[in-house]
């Protein structure tokens, strides 16, 4: 008994690598799906809020990541996409980070055509601009100074969505959809607290402990933490099948794996202690 | 030739290169990871040129419907005094523009900052137990106890003995329920990449196999 210990310390980090991985491919391979219930949780509060908001509404989404994040952040912006175009709100997209651009525009074309909506009536890529919270305040007295063209160089006279917009304070919603910085802080700091702009996100799930602090201060509206939040947003939304709630299921069964390795490597490091083995 | 598959095999194959590290360090790695590294930097600076320097300044000083804007021709110095760190001579130039960046960043985030991130939450924390039914009162209740705690456990001016010592621990307890929550929500990160790499090879890579064998449809 006392070798299986010692086994189990000095484990090969390799197998559990492998075990890991089998964890997380299993359940793909098998199209595992685990139920995913949404308490009250932030995400239901910003899935409410924008349900709350009157038809029409403009809504930023500033898409602030890169792919590196795409397995958390991509099926939010798509989820978060569709529930705004279903409740015909306006899109302004728009980019901290440089490739969010484009991945913006991936989410909302894709969709705008299924759901039968227009670019430039019903939804708008500005594009990237640097600056990051210097560029947020600029918005807040002018959007089209920051804005003169969109990602296509369309000049913002000839967007019809646009015209009416001058500065945040025409926008019922900012969503950032964020990596890290500069992304929903920012917006937090410079459209939130300056303007009085309802603030929401979606962020990585690395971030998101740091981010609850601004929701139990009602400085942002909701809040989609990691693969769970793009997940819960789904199902609110009535997405079957989504990106994110099948990449819950090897989530949910590598988390358990790992939850028995705490245990055993536990049970195991206390056993060796108390027979005097263990440094 | 279909660029769309090129594209997956060069994905699934730097992915793999990347993933056998985790057996041990090796040139497969190494290779693929100089790779990452000189396509990032080489990426970057040209997206930097044509989305950032182009549109925001070359286009300001030079307008497409002509003329010249002088005044463009400052934000264009203080990047050059940037790049001057490379000449010893005159490295010293590059502390105009660092300045001119960390006084423009200060001045903004100072009371900003200050606002949102220690005004705002010290208010929340304060008036947290007053609002909200008994479960809100409770949850608010440890909120507060947790904060003061945490910071007892912080505060070295008295030695940590008696109700000090006991509200330090309870402080350095609520501190760890705090990271294993962080190291939780870490781990759902990894994983989700993880998930991620491996619905690409699964899903997006692995069908391709059969068709360039001639075998699927």
């Amino acid at each position: 008994m006392a070798d299986i210990f010692t086994k189990i310390g000095n484990l090969d980090r390799r197998i559990i690598f492998v075990l890991i991985a089998l964890s997380v491919i299993i359940p793909i391979l098998t199209d595992l799906i685990i139920p995913n219930i949404v308490g009250a949780e932030p995400s239901r509060d910003l899935f409410e809020f924008v349900d709350s908001l009157p038809p029409g509404s403009n809504v930023i989404i500033s898409f602030d990541y890169d792919p590196s994040t795409m397995p958390e952040l991509q099926p939010m912006a798509e989820a978060v996409v569709r529930h705004l175009f279903e409740k015909g709100h306006k899109i302004i997209g728009m980019a901290l980070w440089p490739q969010g651009a484009a991945l913006g525009q991936d989410a909302m074309s894709s969709l705008s055509d299924s759901l039968g909506k227009e670019q430039y009536q019903d939804w708008v890529n500005l594009g990237y601009k640097t600056g990051g919270g210097v560029m947020i305040v600029r918005l807040g007295t002018s959007m089209r100074a920051i804005f003169p063209t969109d990602r296509d160089n369309v000049p913002w006279s000839e967007i019809p969505m646009l015209q009416g917009i001058n500065n945040l304070d025409d926008i019922q919603l900012v969503i950032s959809l964020s990596a890290g910085d500069p992304g929903i802080i920012a917006w937090v700091m410079m459209a939130g607290d300056r303007y009085d702009i309802p603030i929401g996100g979606g962020c990585t799930a690395v971030s998101a402990p740091q981010l609850y602090t601004y929701l139990q201060t009602e400085q942002m509206v909701g809040l989609l933490g990691g693969l769970k939040g793009a997940a819960d947003y789904e199902t609110l939304v009535g997405i079957d099948n989504g990106q994110a709630i099948r990449g819950m299921s090897p989530q949910s069964v590598a988390h358990i794996a790992i939850m028995l390795f705490i245990i055993i490597g536990n049970v195991a490091y206390f056993m060796q202690k108390k027979r005097g083995g263990a440094r | 030739m279909n660029w769309e598959i090129v594209g997956i095999w060069l994905g699934a194959i730097v992915t793999l290169l990347l993933y056998s590290f985790l057996y041990r360090d090796n040139p497969f790695y190494k290779f693929a990871e100089h790779l990452f590294v000189g396509m990032s930097a080489g990426y970057w600076v040209i997206y930097s040129i044509f989305n950032v320097l182009i549109p925001n300044w070359w286009q300001n000083m030079f307008p497409p419907d002509g003329g010249f804007n002088w005044i463009w021709v400052i934000p264009g110095l203080f990047a050059m005094f940037m790049l001057a760190r490379m000449v010893p001579k005159i490295a010293g130039l590059s502390r105009l523009a660092l300045g001119m960046i960390v006084g423009t960043g200060a001045g903004l985030n100072m009371l900003t900052f200050f606002q949102s991130n220690a005004l705002a939450q010290v208010k929340g924390t304060i008036f947290s137990v007053a609002t909200g039914g008994v479960w809100s009162v409770f949850s608010s209740l440890v909120l507060v106890v947790g904060v003061v705690s945490g910071l007892v456990y912080f505060f070295f001016s008295k030695a940590h003995t008696g109700f000090t010592g006991k509200t330090a621990n309870l402080g350095i307890t609520i501190l760890m329920v705090a990271f294993g929550a962080s190291f939780g929500y870490t781990i759902m990160a990894r994983l989700s990449l993880l998930i991620g790499r491996c619905t690409f090879l699964l899903e997006d890579w692995l069908p391709t196999i059969p068709r360039l064998l001639g075998i699927g449809g």
